[in-house]
């Protein structure tokens, strides 16, 4: 399995082998592939691209973009910026919690669901918004979101 | 030689000189932590931030910027001491630097400034994070709760072993130094045990197994000596 991983990842990476300036569009790559960039795939990166583990370590856990672990099929982004906050965030935070049993940068046991706490989406008059996937909700209330999940929740069935 | 004024007495650099270096030859003390001989400097402590007076009060850090001809450098004044002694505060509040039993204590350069700037207490709230120590390493210790991010021994690793080792993970105020993946030290598959990045840690973060309080005795000078031996290119 790992050896395979690595053949797999060596290929996504190879348009950028040697070069080290490149190791950010490398990683990109292979989190557009894989989804998300496990240990096994930073080292495979860190070969092919020629940098250190370090480096790879450094940019992997710098950009909230990357991540090592593997994520649920939907993203849940939650805006905590400041309009959503005075609007009752944390009381969607909270619906969310209550309905998929995990918190911010966590993913449901079912793995359907990755939620992360974003600033600001960039739509404050909707607040207090989310988006899964591509898709924006706003004017959310603890009611309407625990609703929207359990939406997803069917059609996964 | 490029003439400038550091306090008020004329100092002569050579080009490519910081205005760090052209102080300490000229036998002026300007305080710093991050920066040690052999390493590329990064500027990162701040605590070598000196006044450009025909810069219209510029601050900039000593360590990183050239001499350059006709500077007229501020390197002490009460606002200075009050600015590097803010800093250093900083660095206190943010982990858990207890001197009491450092293996580094009366050989720590961040207890040295904190004596020669005068900083007798801390004014901001301590955050006392909860860091783990990582002794999987048979020869060394790696105590999170000391570090203050100099970056040295990441440079050390890099610069003068050549292991890059050594890197940052995080950021902000999650920042840690951290080995290849964020693995164990003692599972490090590029660490050569050289211990450099020991002797370059201004503090007790790195130090050796078996050292006990105050015993720790860091020798940062050892990279300049290894990298005048290297031949030169």
């Amino acid at each position: 399995m790992n050896a395979d991983l690595e053949t797999r990842v060596a290929e996504f990476a190879k348009a950028y082998a040697g070069q080290p300036s490149e190791l950010i569009q490398a990683l990109h790559r292979v989190q557009s592939e894989l989804g998300y960039v496990p240990p096994a795939a930073q080292a495979a990166v860190a070969r092919v691209v020629g940098v250190p583990l370090s480096q790879v370590r450094g940019v992997i856990t710098f950009y909230h973009y990357f991540r090592a672990t593997p994520v649920g099929r939907h993203t849940l982004r939650l805006c905590l910026g400041t309009a959503c906050h005075v609007r009752g965030a944390d009381q969607v935070l909270k619906a969310i919690r209550e309905e998929l049993g995990v918190g911010l940068g966590e993913t449901s046991s079912d793995g359907l669901f990755t939620v992360e706490g974003v600033r600001c989406l960039g739509a404050c008059g909707l607040a207090p918004v989310m988006m899964i996937d591509e898709e924006v909700y706003g004017k959310l209330d603890p009611k309407r979101t625990k609703r929207i999940l359990r939406g997803y929740r069917e059609k996964a069935e | 030689m490029i003439n400038l004024r550091i306090d008020d007495t004329p100092v002569q650099a050579r080009p490519g000189q910081t205005i760090l270096t052209a102080a300490c030859e000229a036998g002026i003390r300007i305080p710093t932590l991050c920066h040690v001989e052999a390493l590329t400097p990064v500027g990162a402590c701040r605590l070598c931030l000196v006044e450009i007076r025909n810069w219209n009060g510029r601050l900039v850090p000593a360590c990183a910027t050239p001499a350059q001809e006709g500077l007229d450098v501020v390197a002490h004044s009460d606002k200075l001491t009050a600015l590097r002694r803010t800093i250093l505060e900083l660095l206190f509040a943010e982990r858990n630097h207890i001197c009491a039993f450092c293996v580094s204590n009366g050989h720590c350069e961040l207890q040295d400034l904190a004596t020669e700037l005068g900083m007798d207490h801390v004014t901001f709230p301590y955050r006392f994070p909860s860091l783990p120590v990582d002794a999987s390493h048979p020869k060394f210790g790696l105590d999170h709760n000391r570090c203050v991010l100099c970056g040295r021994c990441v440079r050390a690793c890099s610069e003068v072993e050549g292991a890059c080792t050594w890197g940052f993970s995080g950021r902000g105020v999650e920042t840690r130094v951290e080995a290849d993946l964020g693995d164990p030290w003692g599972a490090s598959r590029t660490c050569t045990a050289c211990g450099k990045c020991v002797q370059a840690c201004p503090v007790g973060a790195l130090f050796e197994k078996g050292k006990a309080t105050a015993e720790q005795v860091k020798r940062p000078e050892i990279l300049a000596e290894v990298t005048e031996r290297r031949p030169r290119a």
